[in-house]
């Protein structure tokens, strides 16, 4: 009886195909590079522009530690090909600290206890940032919907809010957040 | 007085500045010149013969160097290797898959891309077999025989017992009062972010380099040594930022070992990494007990005697990381925090079609499975008997007053004041305040229900007259250097994954060496600097390393008071160590600190005094110690979905001497998510052909921040009285304490309809039914 292998998400097309070129800006600097059509846009990060910054953890959407944002959009970059992003702005983990000064939600992270292992943390504070740019002053209960496409297994999301809620008020200047 | 980064402070993680900026250096981020992937072909069945395997197509494709079997690992001596409980694995299979997902050929490519393809393009005959998936039908006389290897033509593996089986039986007869329960823990996957690999190199002098995401670097190195032949002084392991453990990446997989055997035979760096199919289709399992347990309790409520009969599901092989005497863990700690006369435990290991179980899910041990089992029958008793499940506790407890305490089941609990936790855990959530209000909203009919756990747990394997892994003893190591400027670098054998050793035992070092935490420098994880260690598992680090740490702290202060004495031109004996400084006795203003001394051990030690100021230690703990907590669980039901809706959770946990109040928070935040899961989100399971239902994280239920619960934490503090700070260890307590208190607030919110149990996950589908056959509406 012969049968074929489990289905590889990774595997779609065999390597002899075309070769195209993308030009993406990544962190304000523009890259040219040849690309197979199927190279997915967080490995370009990856291994072509070596940003190891942004993590694989599932492959299929789930998990959101590969996040970034495509001109200011959070994806799921294990699920968008480079050539996707071709010609767009990318915006990476390494991309937050500006002027050697850490953007508020790194800054929050790290003094709320927003990370452990620090694997989904890339994802989450990419998510975090978008979630900041459309609604600057969020409740628990909407930073709570807008990461649960990001799964942390080392938190239990509770310092993460609170990392999210430091960088709101870190942003605002206000006094305090929604209740 | 204080020191900048001493024990008891909140300081800020050191980790966190490289890895909140996406500078980690996770195993997948390592890139080697000329590198190669590995990728596999795995099986679509639970159980087959292979009849062939044809790869020239695979090799055909473009990037696509090699092909690599088990008949040809067969010829190496390599396609079988032993696991940590003494069985053994297949690296690959060469003529058998036991399980669906099984690696059956690796494909070498130059790319990821390539070597999926290649995987893909492998083709595979197989002939079914027939499939053994249920453990209790692979214990029937003529079920088919996973392991036919085996001189044991059965699929039983081995029994364990411990206790008195007579006294138990007895006592349980003359009991007024005696329950008897069920409970199935379903495999559920730890599921760390980052999924398990590896990266295999040979330098020209033929010395191995993996870096491997693995929790026990040391262990790893000695096993590679004992399978590959490869001299030990020739392996090095690395261990770099793991993303997330929780036990999952202590066993060694095939990957590691093909890796291995693949940069050996192209002479090229290798890297293996799975993708989450890979890991929730083939990595270690946890759970997979089926336990039948019964406790019974005098005419007056007070607890005699418990017996437990189990069921483990490993799977096609034993590949559990327990210690080495126990091949069901530590599952004897089940009479929890109860002074049963008497108890009767017996397991039976059983092998089936499904990959090796019986690891770790960030519990140390089979702890979760006997806490949760005497948690839940506790609150089945007290029901029966309809006394208040708080009071029947209280009245049940271990008094502090008995510590150390011996169990019926053997171990000697260092210290606890159990009681003290709950009170502190229903003073919280008003306790008194709830029953009231489930009382009105009864009368209405609504589904609220209140759960308590007060769970003991036993951590820091091990002393090492009782505990080791495949002989290696399990003790812990620290190796602390002082620089002449003052500054430490501290070495560990033992691992992070994220629960920031970097931070905590630099605090216990600034602490003992009076030195600001900022200037010490903590590394673990690379076999060739640090010290031998058995790695980071079953909260282990605090109550060993943290230990071997403080030793070695003292040890140095035993030289540096010498070295003290001669700047201050005294007698050792007249020189103490005060306020984190050496003084002159009784003239504080004549005084040296560590750094100064460090200077001197260097430029002008005392005459007859070894220059340097170093030390180690190989930490053996007297005995496990015993953390323990009270959690409090309030849920919601609605009767229409069967929807199960945690509306308050109170987690009081006493982990003795806190390092890190903030680190401990998180930890226990951390862990009771991974309480939550499995009592109603989390489970592998398969149907009867051995098919993995949902091998993605869209059937996987890992819980998001939408189902997590806004955890609230208290603490009582009770020291370890044998670890020289006190400390126990807490990352895993949640985890074991947690799934009890969630359910039992289920089964308290339908207890009015006669319901005793339902198995977790309580999925809505489960509340739905029983209410339905209620005839709730």
């Amino acid at each position: 009886m012969a049968s074929t292998a489990i289905p590889r998400l990774t595997a779609t097309a065999p390597s002899s195909g075309p070769i195209q070129q993308v030009t993406v800006t990544v962190n304000d600097v523009p890259f040219t590079m040849q690309v197979e059509p199927r190279t997915l846009l967080v490995h370009f990060l990856r291994d072509s522009l070596g940003l190891t910054g942004t993590h694989i953890g599932c492959d299929t959407t789930h998990c959101g530690a590969c996040t970034v944002l495509v001109d200011d959009t959070p994806v799921k970059s294990c699920t968008v090909l480079a050539v996707q992003a071709n010609g767009r702005k990318v915006r990476t983990v390494e991309g937050l600290e500006a002027n050697g000064k850490l953007h508020p939600v790194q800054e929050g992270f790290t003094v709320e206890h927003g990370l452990q292992c620090g694997f989904c943390t890339p994802g989450m504070m990419m998510t975090s940032v978008a979630l900041l740019a459309r609604n600057p002053n969020p409740s628990e209960e909407e930073i709570r919907r807008a990461i649960s496409g990001n799964l942390c297994r080392c938190t239990g999301y509770m310092n993460i809010v609170k990392a999210i809620q430091h960088a709101a008020q870190a942003q605002s200047g206000a006094s305090g957040g929604k209740p | 007085m204080t020191i900048h980064g001493g024990i008891g402070q909140s300081l800020q993680r050191k980790e966190d500045a490289r890895l909140i900026r996406g500078k980690g250096n996770y195993v997948d981020d390592i890139q080697l010149p000329g590198m190669l992937y590995l990728d596999f072909t795995r099986s679509p069945y639970a159980h087959a013969t292979i009849k062939a395997i044809r790869t020239e197509k695979a090799l055909k494709l473009p990037g696509v160097l090699a092909v690599v079997t088990g008949k040809d690992l067969d010829a190496a001596k390599l396609a079988w290797m032993p696991t940590l409980m003494s069985d053994t694995q297949m690296v690959l299979p060469i003529d058998t898959v036991m399980f669906q997902g099984q690696e059956v050929a690796a494909v070498v490519g130059d790319s990821r891309y390539s070597a999926a393809d290649g995987a893909a393009a492998v083709e595979i005959d197989y002939d079914p077999l027939p499939v053994v998936i249920d453990p209790f039908k692979a214990l029937d006389p003529n079920a088919p025989i996973v392991r036919p290897d085996k001189p044991k033509k059965s699929n039983h593996i081995w029994h364990w017992e411990v206790g008195d089986q007579k006294g138990t039986e007895e006592l349980l007869a003359k009991s007024a009062t005696v329950v008897k329960q069920e409970f199935y823990l379903p495999r559920i996957n730890v599921s760390s972010i980052e999924t398990c690999g590896c990266v295999a190199a040979f330098d020209p002098m033929g010395r191995l380099t993996v870096w491997m995401t693995t929790q026990a670097p040391h262990a790893i190195r000695t096993v590679f040594a004992l399978v590959s032949g490869i001299p030990e002084n020739k392996i090095r392991i690395i261990s770099p930022d793991l993303g997330g453990g929780f036990g999952g990446k202590v066993p060694v997989y095939p990957g590691y070992v093909v890796a291995v055997v693949a940069a050996l035979t192209t002479g090229k760096p290798v890297k293996w990494v799975e993708d989450r199919m890979d890991n929730l289709l083939s990595s270690s399992f946890a759970r997979d007990y089926h336990i039948s347990a019964e406790i019974g309790a005098t005419a007056d409520g007070k607890l005699t005697a418990l017996r437990v009969k189990t069921v483990a599901d490993h799977g096609y092989t034993d590949a559990a990381a327990n210690p080495s005497k126990f091949p069901a863990g530590l599952f004897h700690i089940i009479t929890g925090s109860y002074p049963f006369e008497k108890a009767f435990v017996e397991v039976d290991g059983v092998y089936t079609n499904k990959p090796p179980g019986g690891i770790a899910y960030r519990c140390s041990f089979r702890v979760t499975e006997a806490a949760y089992a005497i948690e839940r029958l506790v609150d089945i008793l007290a029901h029966k008997i309809q006394m208040d499940p708080a009071e029947f506790r209280l009245k049940n407890f271990i008094p502090p007053s008995a510590f150390p305490y011996k169990s019926a089941l053997g171990w000697t609990y260092d210290s606890g004041n159990y009681g003290g936790a709950l009170h502190k855990a229903m003073e919280m959530i008003d306790y008194a305040g709830l029953r009231r209000e489930q009382a009105e909203k009864r009368k209405r009919g609504e589904l609220m229900g209140i759960g308590i756990s007060s769970f003991t747990e036993i951590v820091g394997a091990g002393p090492s007259h009782t505990f080791d892994i495949l002989g290696l003893k399990m003790f812990e190591s620290c190796e602390i250097r002082i620089h002449p400027t003052g500054k430490v670098m501290a070495r560990f054998g033992t691992k992070s994954q994220g629960q920031g050793h970097e931070t905590t035992y630099s605090q216990i070092l600034a602490e003992e060496l009076g030195i600001p935490a900022e200037n010490i420098s903590i590394e673990e994880g690379d076999t060739d600097t640090a010290p031998y260690g058995l790695g980071t598992y079953a909260s282990r680090s605090t109550p060993t390393a943290g230990a071997a740490a403080v030793i070695a702290s003292r040890k140095i202060r035993e030289k540096a008071q010498k070295i003290a004495a001669h700047l201050l031109e005294v007698s050792p004996n007249d020189v103490e160590w005060k306020d984190y400084k050496f003084q002159v006795k009784g003239v504080p203003e004549k005084s040296k600190t560590m750094a100064d001394v460090a200077f001197a051990a260097y430029t002008n030690p005392a005459p007859g005094t070894e220059a340097g100021l170093e030390a180690v230690d190989y930490y053996d703990p007297p005995n496990m110690t015993y953390p323990f907590g009270s959690y409090v669980c309030v849920v919601d039901i609605d009767k229409g979905t069967g929807q199960v809706k945690v509306r308050r959770f109170v987690a009081v946990d006493d982990c003795g001497t806190i390092i890190n109040p903030m680190i401990v928070e998180g930890q226990i935040h951390g862990g009771l998510n991974m309480g939550l899961a499995p009592a109603l989100y989390e489970q592998i399971s398969y149907d009867e052909n051995g098919n993995m239902r949902g091998s993605s994280f869209l059937d996987y239920l890992v819980p998001t921040a939408v189902e997590s619960p806004h955890w609230e934490t208290g603490k009582t503090t009770t020291p370890s009285p044998h670890h020289p700070i006190g400390a126990k260890g807490v990352g895993e307590s949640p985890t074991v304490g947690a799934p009890a208190a969630i359910v039992n607030a289920v089964i308290d919110a339908l207890a009015p309809y006669g319901v005793t149990n339902i198995d977790i996950p309580i999925y809505p589908w489960k509340v739905w039914q029983v209410l339905h056959d209620k005839g709730v509406s």
